[in-house]
């Protein structure tokens, strides 16, 4: 540990720490006015990078064709989020929550295909800023344009302040975070407002994304790595406070810079590798900062949510008869079917016990989870490395894997059911990437980027039919016992406490213990799935914790519907049945399935069951 | 007889305005208090602290020998003391009978269990509180579709369900059509003599005040300025100026 | 000028306005008396939009406006006063102002921050001052001066003398006499039958979401049973 070693990683990580903090500060930004957490702002910050590339292209490696091409880069990602606004956004203001989110993450799916297309799949390295070269400082050289972007993000928090404090539109802004209603009542059209504010918001994440492309190659997965760390960020300061936002991202920025200066330290004989410890010091900050303060460093507790007036419907079994026909197909299919007729059919039974899970927590306890993978993924990497590093029977791995990622929920859980709203939403995705994080870095023990291979079933399961039987089985009664339990008092303590937490408490009814313990055994079923996926593949890679695979699992119960219990398995096999299809057929299936949610959301709000079932029975009202 | 409910120099401020001030009075068994009070006269802040939604800055309330100030709505409630809401809070998306049995089995604590049928316990237990407040016939109706005037019933057998010593209603009847108010006020009376609760309750409709309370204590800006029974305080010129601003 | 007839309005299933009908003139004041929750701020919020009604019309500057979005309403000339002041806390009183700002509308008198500060000289020593940290009757001021900012040609003021200090509500009805000299139009609501009587030409009166009574505020006078029944205790 040396010094100037030190004082590099500060300085580095303070430069990413000032885009880290524009791409926060647009989403603190809009999500004040509009009340929506746009999913899409890391994917604004990738457009911004991509963008600068091609104008610097264009425009020439001047100085004037850089910071030209920066500027034009972040007007242009800008109007994108004007397109959002007006295209879709628009249309949902009214609409729950959780399809707001949902239509953002269609748009992250619908850009990242552009993306793809119009720039391909490689990594795109930007050339070096122009013009600038290095300064030396206690004898280390240090690229000067590092300087200027720590400079960017107090300026930027400068401007953004005077916007506010000095202009007309900002006393709006402000007037509008506090008040809407209000607002709209001495006559200032909100539409307008909302627009300018996406405008403003998107720009700040394009800006982010320009500046980064002398240090940081554009490539297509920065969309979801950079609104995971925003979503951090956000957390640590406070939604809606942009204070809040700078400050958290200096922490973060520092107490990483402070891990990786460290390097590793001999310790009482232990080697202790502080490099690899920056996920734990992002995730021990925020879980600090959460118990001291549930709004963030300078956020406000929120309002009481908006009454929306809607009623959640009850629940009903699903019919027998129902679930008898859908056993025999399952049964029988296989029967019939060739031998890629098994293996989607075991994906489906993984990833319907895996949707219903997330159902659990989702519909019945109304807590909305962002990065439910990390329990499937945590649960499939538990059973791989029981098997394969701790040498216990297949059997006995699948068994115990569950529990592992139960563990993970338990503590995860713990911070989580302390938030509601989007703020929970947010935290279970920060989980999620720092799940992920770990998993793609640790190398030694999970083999990182490459996954672990060659974890098969035991001999009696080694045939296609046979394992998915027994997958089948397992996810079956994970499934009814999951619906067994809706039914059940913990179960209506659940409903209980989403429909109304006052009245709960005033019956003396804990509902945060019986949420955390909802947490915790969706979490474990959801463990279940990974643990039968990963063996039914033969491998498994950090890709079943990614934020992806959480979406997926969100995209499968919105489209089967949050009302049914029926919905997520629908949801479940349409989507995996989908998406196989789609990716036989056509490169860009992410848009396709972006889109398709996107029409999902602005036709069908209660999703396809609960859409159908109203369609029926509007039809049979109108006969009777 | 001692009182159920003695509170005794209750006081709150909000940053500097003082919104409730020294406000003591008592509520026997059997006894139904009004609070009453111009808009902004300290009824709601007075309510929220007995009902653990808000910390007093000072002041004792006693609920059998224990002072149940700045403890929380749960543990109130496992005290004895049932609540009905100003704007009702309901399970909406569970049926009428289900809401009573969710208090119910929160009263027996047995709501941790996983595979036993919610269904199966306390139905009739459940169905004869219905019975007291009249929504027995409505008992398998979802919550979130009742008119308003039922629901202030169904908050009622559920406030009931925990055998309580105190009544908390604020606002009980907010909302409904001039007719249900009385009716509802009188099923209140007559439930809370036939079982010795002592009932607190806000209201603004006068009628209702005067036709059902047995005794009235008056806030206005925080502070108490009058209290007794009815005729009492109908005669107290006090009342009449906050009431008519000076003009009557 | 403002015409409402048979108004119905819900609070989620609560039906709390049932068939309201009542009228402001140019240059009336008018005031709409009841005791807490007659139903008053719901028939003001239903007018302005912000509750939209069930049922019923409402006319404005010879326009239906039942229908339209409150910031159409406001751009009208119908300004809002709530009950609850809505201040924006985190803003200076001048930028409180500055939200409220539209253009100036033809035969309407216009309000500049000047203007609005010779009618209420207490905001005129606290410009910078953030709204959260004013007094009560300092906000109830800034939030009639918020909604004069628009250029207004008729004013709902929901319960401007609520709360306040005897001294102030003088100074309120000194403030909506001036109002009325300037030609416009308030609707008021009150539950304070001695500060209506100081400021308005005519009074309804609601009782559980009807309108009971219309007419003079010297009829009203002149009838204690009505105020016994409707307005006391």
């Amino acid at each position: 540990m040396s010094l100037p070693s030190i004082l590099i990683q500060l300085l580095n990580g303070l430069a990413s720490a000032s885009s880290l903090f524009l791409v926060s500060a647009g989403l603190s930004l809009i999500f004040g006015v509009t009340r929506i957490v746009n999913f899409a702002h890391g994917s604004l910050y990738m457009l911004g990078l991509y963008g600068a590339y091609s104008l610097i292209e264009a425009l020439g490696r001047t100085p004037l064709g850089f910071w030209s091409a920066v500027i034009l880069a972040a007007l242009v990602v800008g109007l994108v989020g004007v397109a959002i606004e007006v295209l879709v956004l628009r249309r949902i203001y009214r609409a729950p929550e959780l399809f707001q989110l949902l239509a953002t993450f269609a748009v992250v799916l619908v850009i990242k295909d552009v993306a793809l297309f119009a720039w391909g799949p490689e990594d795109l390295v930007g050339p070096r800023a122009p013009g600038f070269g290095s300064v030396e400082i206690l004898g280390k050289r240090i690229p000067a344009y590092d300087l200027l972007l720590i400079a960017i993000g107090p300026v930027v928090l400068g401007v953004m302040r005077l916007l506010l404090k000095r202009t007309r539109w900002g006393a709006l802004v402000r007037a509008a975070t506090q008040d809407r209603e209000m607002v709209g009542a001495l006559g200032v059209d909100q539409a307008r407002l909302f627009t300018s504010v996406f405008f403003v918001g998107a720009v700040l994440a394009g800006l982010g994304g320009a500046l980064q492309i002398p240090r940081e190659p554009a490539n297509l997965d920065l969309d979801l790595a950079v609104i995971a760390d925003a979503f951090v960020v956000t957390v640590v300061g406070g939604l809606g406070s942009l204070g809040g936002a700078f400050l958290a991202a200096i922490l973060i920025a520092l107490a990483k810079a402070f891990c990786i200066g460290i390097g590793t330290v001999h310790l009482f004989g232990t080697e202790i590798v502080f490099s690899k410890l920056t996920l734990v010091v992002e995730f021990v900050i925020m879980g600090v900062v959460l118990v001291l303060r549930p709004y963030g460093l300078r956020g406000k507790k929120p309002a009481t949510p908006r009454t929306s007036g809607e009623i959640a419907p009850a629940l009903t079994s699903p019919r027998w008869q129902v679930a008898a026909c859908w056993m025999v197909l399952f049964l029988v299919v296989p029967l019939l079917g060739d031998r890629y007729v098994v293996v989607l059919l075991t994906d489906i039974a993984c990833f319907a016990l895996f949707a219903a899970s997330l159902h659990f927590i989702m519909g019945p306890a109304g807590m909305v989870s962002f990065g439910h993978a990390a329990y499937f993924g945590l649960g499939a990497y538990a059973a791989a490395l029981l098997f394969k590093r701790a040498g216990l029977p297949m059997e006995a791995a699948l068994l115990l894997a569950p529990f592992c990622a139960g563990l993970f929920a338990v503590v995860y859980g713990w911070f989580c059911v302390r938030l509601s709203g989007v703020y929970l939403a947010m935290l279970t995705l920060a989980f999620a990437q720092i799940s992920w994080s770990i998993v793609f870095q640790w190398d030694s023990f999970t083999d990182g980027s490459n996954g672990i291979v060659g974890i098969w079933p035991s001999a009696w399961l080694s045939d296609k039919s046979v394992y998915y039987y027994m997958t089948l089985a397992l996810c079956g009664i994970g499934i009814v016992f999951l619906w067994r339990v809706l039914f059940s008092p913990f179960g209506y303590v659940l409903r209980a406490g989403r429909d109304s937490p006052l009245r709960a408490e005033a019956l003396g009814i804990d509902v945060r213990s019986f949420q955390w313990a909802a947490f915790v055994l969706a979490g474990m079923l959801a463990g279940l799935a990974g643990a039968a996926f990963a063996f039914s593949k033969g491998s498994i890679s950090p890709s079943s914790v990614s934020i992806g695979q959480s979406t997926d699992g969100l995209v499968m119960v919105l489209l089967g519907g949050v009302e049914t219990l029926t919905g997520p398995v629908v949801g479940a096999a349409l989507f995996t049945w989908l998406r196989d299809e789609l990716a036989r057929d056509t490169q860009s299936w992410r848009a396709v399935l972006g889109l398709v949610i996107l029409l999902i959301v602005l036709l069908f709000p209660q999703g396809l069951v609960g859409g159908l079932k109203a369609l029926i029975g509007r039809w049979r009202e109108a006969r009777a | 007889m001692s009182a159920v409910l003695q509170v005794e120099g209750l006081h709150k401020d909000f940053g500097g305005v003082r919104a409730v001030v020294d406000v003591s009075f008592a509520v026997d068994a059997g006894e139904l208090l009004a609070l009453i009070g111009p808009n902004g006269a300290g009824k709601s802040t007075c309510f929220n602290m007995l009902n653990g939604q808000l910390a007093p800055d000072s002041g004792i309330a006693r609920l059998g020998g224990r002072d149940i100030l700045g403890m929380s709505p749960r543990a109130i409630w496992k005290l004895g003391v049932g609540r009905t809401f100003q704007i009702t809070a309901t399970f909406a998306s569970l049926s009428v009978r289900e809401n009573v049995q969710m208090a119910l089995y929160s009263h027996a604590g047995k709501l941790g269990s996983l595979l036993q049928r919610f269904g199966a316990a306390f139905t009739v237990e459940a169905d004869a509180l219905l019975d007291q407040v009249g929504m027995l016939e409505q008992a398998t109706r979802l919550c979130g579709v009742l008119a308003y005037g039922d629901l202030k019933r169904v908050e009622l057998a559920m406030a009931l369900a925990n055998q309580p010593r105190l009544l908390l209603m604020d606002e009980p009847t907010a909302g409904m059509a001039p007719r249900e108010r009385v009716a509802l006020m009188e099923l209140v009376a007559r439930l809370a003599r036939a079982r010795q609760i002592a009932v607190l309750f806000t209201e603004h409709d006068m009628d209702v005040v005067f036709s059902q309370a047995d005794r009235i204590v008056v806030l206005d800006r925080g502070r108490l300025i009058a209290g007794g029974k009815p005729d009492e305080v109908k005669a107290n010129v006090n009342v009449r100026d906050v009431y008519l601003g000076g003009m009557a | 000028m403002l015409s409402v007839k048979n108004l119905h309005a819900y609070y989620g299933r609560a039906h709390i306005l049932q068939g309201v009908s009542l009228e402001a003139k140019a240059g009336e004041v008018v005031a709409l008396l009841g005791r807490n929750g007659a139903g008053k701020s719901t028939a003001m919020k239903a007018i302005m939009g912000l509750l939209p009604p069930a049922e019923g019309e409402v006319s404005f500057a010879g326009r239906r406006i039942e229908r339209l979005a409150p910031y159409r309403i406001a751009r009208l000339g119908l300004g809002y006063v709530p009950e609850e002041r809505r201040i924006f806390t985190e803003l200076t009183v001048l930028e409180n102002l500055e939200v409220g700002r539209q253009m100036p509308r033809p035969g309407v008198p216009a309000w500049t921050e000047t203007r609005l500060f010779a009618l209420f000289p207490n905001l005129a020593r606290l410009r910078e001052r953030p709204g959260g940290l004013m007094s009560g009757g300092e906000q109830q001021m800034l939030t009639i001066a918020r909604t004069l900012m628009g250029n207004p040609s008729c004013v709902l003021l929901d319960e401007p003398s609520e709360g306040l200090a005897p001294v102030v509500v003088e100074q309120m009805a000194h403030s909506i006499r001036a109002l009325k000299a300037e030609g416009l139009s308030v609707l008021l609501s009150e539950q304070n039958l001695h500060f209506s009587r100081a400021v308005a030409d005519r009074a309804y009166i609601i009782e559980k979401g009807q309108i009971r009574f219309g007419g003079s505020m010297a009829e009203l006078a002149a009838d204690a049973s009505l105020r016994e029944q409707y307005l006391s205790v």
